[in-house]
């Protein structure tokens, strides 16, 4: 079985370039200055673990971390 | 004598690792492998030719400058022959060092969300098809005079609440500001007093009939105390946003376009998966970024083991970054594909750039709208494809022939 992912937005780090709400809309959002964090608690729902490696490897601030647990 | 100031001319290089110069026209045809020398020959080179300036040309180099603002200051974003007075209010947020910047930029970032720019989508498609109706019909065309040039600047013109109708006069102010300013003060100066009197005027007829742009946007904005922001302040970022939103995105466009005219590979291919379009956008923007910023080094210190020295200027290459290898497996190729792409073309750090979302969208909408009505295209060979010079690369001239080929 595969481990549980989660991922989570560094807020100091973020610039809000945004590209992990358009590589991966249901594991983040973006607040009124565009800044992310992620969704909910973070938890990476099954079938989407493709969309938070994509999105942690295409930040530009190095800001995502994906945490296997 | 003339009292008119006359530009510099500067010598051809011919040393590029100790006497480079960004307006060479070895340069504006054809960086790339003028930055792979460099790049394996240091993390940062220096010339003293505008009045002393650093080129880092690695990812790492160029990350570790624009994470640094205590060393590295925006007070001045341009090399030029000279360095004009700084203005406190030049163009905040983008000449703002902290602790300004932060509530200068926090200011302008709602209005440019993904979620604004979906609003401002339909008005840029409808643009896109305005223009290409006006040359569908012809068999050769000048894209970058009759496309590309003309949807971010009636884009931004739309945001700011100003007329499309004067485009022109915009795009003239920039040619001076970015390009001929470099090395004529007088010029850059001219452009700077125009553009602040057109703005000065567009800001006193909303103070009798307030309207729901950009402008008013700026002019209703309070700091944390509640006060509202000096004149100078909107009057600044509104010149940022104006020359910001013009020729940086129109560049794009433009290479882009001239990447998908000589590979009709990649052109038939996103033809085939439009899907893949907004891909393919982080691949061309990596790979022909159009915007080099620039910084002034405040505090002597090191950089990737490279001593810089106060007083110079560092022209902060993100096109440069994009391009390293150990960033970048087949940084030299266009892999419209790619799916890593953690490229520095909006820049890094606090200054990234407010417009992202806009030029991401401008850029996907204006290869759309292309690709479905203009599916076969390409150089014109018997034209001359010409680039900008300095600041923002990007094609200024892209000869083109529509339809297939006979």
């Amino acid at each position: 079985m595969t481990e549980r992912l989660k991922v989570h937005v560094d807020p100091d780090k973020c610039q809000g370039h945004a590209r992990c709400k358009a590589l991966a809309p249901e594991l983040f959002e973006l607040d009124e200055y565009g800044n992310a964090h992620e969704a909910g608690d973070g938890i990476v729902p099954p079938g989407l673990e493709d969309k938070a490696w994509l999105a942690k490897s295409n930040c530009p601030e190095i800001a995502i971390d994906v945490i296997e647990e | 004598m003339s009292d008119v100031s006359q530009p510099a001319a500067h010598p051809p290089v011919t040393d590029w690792v100790h006497d480079f110069d960004h307006t060479d026209p070895q340069w504006t045809d054809d960086p790339f492998p003028i930055w792979d020398e460099l790049r394996a020959t240091s993390p940062v080179v220096h010339t003293n030719r505008f009045l002393g300036c650093y080129l880092p040309t690695t990812y790492e180099a160029v990350r570790e400058i624009a994470n640094d603002t205590e060393h590295f200051s925006s007070r001045r974003i341009i090399v030029r022959d000279v360095r004009p007075e700084i203005n406190r209010n030049a163009a905040p947020p983008i000449t703002s060092d902290p602790p300004e910047h932060k509530p200068a930029k926090q200011l302008l970032l709602p209005p440019f969300t993904p979620d604004a720019m979906k609003k401002l989508e339909p008005r840029v498609r409808a643009i896109c098809n305005e223009l290409i109706d006006e040359f569908i019909a012809e068999k050769s065309v000048d894209a970058a005079a009759r496309y590309t040039k003309h949807i971010p600047v009636r884009a931004i013109a739309h945001m700011l609440g100003i007329p499309e109708g004067d485009s022109d006069l915009f795009v003239g102010w920039i040619h001076m500001i970015l390009e001929l300013g470099i090395k004529d003060e007088t010029k850059l100066l001219q452009a700077v007093q125009e553009m602040s009197a057109y703005f000065s005027a567009q800001i006193e007829a909303r103070k009798t009939k307030p309207t729901d742009d950009l402008i008013s946007y700026l002019m209703n904005a309070r700091d944390k105390q509640g006060n509202p922001l000096e004149d100078s302040h909107v009057l600044g970022s509104l010149r940022l946003l104006l020359i910001a939103g013009i020729d940086t995105t129109w560049s794009a466009i433009g290479s882009s376009l001239w990447h998908l005219a000589k590979t009709p590979a990649d052109r038939d291919r996103l033809i085939a998966e439009p899907e893949l379009i907004p891909t393919a956008v982080e691949e061309l923007l990596r790979a022909y970024s159009p915007v080099t910023m620039a910084r002034e080094v405040v505090k002597e210190t090191t950089i990737s083991g490279c001593p810089v020295k106060a007083g110079n200027m560092v022209l902060l290459s993100f096109p440069a970054a994009n391009r390293d290898p150990k960033m970048f497996p087949d940084a030299d190729k266009v892999v419209i594909d790619r799916r890593e792409n953690r490229h520095a073309a909006f820049g890094l750090g606090i200054h990234r750039c407010i417009g992202s979302n806009l030029a991401r969208m401008e850029m996907q909408v204006a290869l759309e709208e292309w690709l479905k009505r203009i599916p076969d295209f390409r150089l014109d060979l018997a034209g001359t494809v010409t680039w900008s010079q300095g600041t923002v690369r990007g094609p200024r001239q892209l000869p083109f022939l529509l339809g297939k080929a006979m």
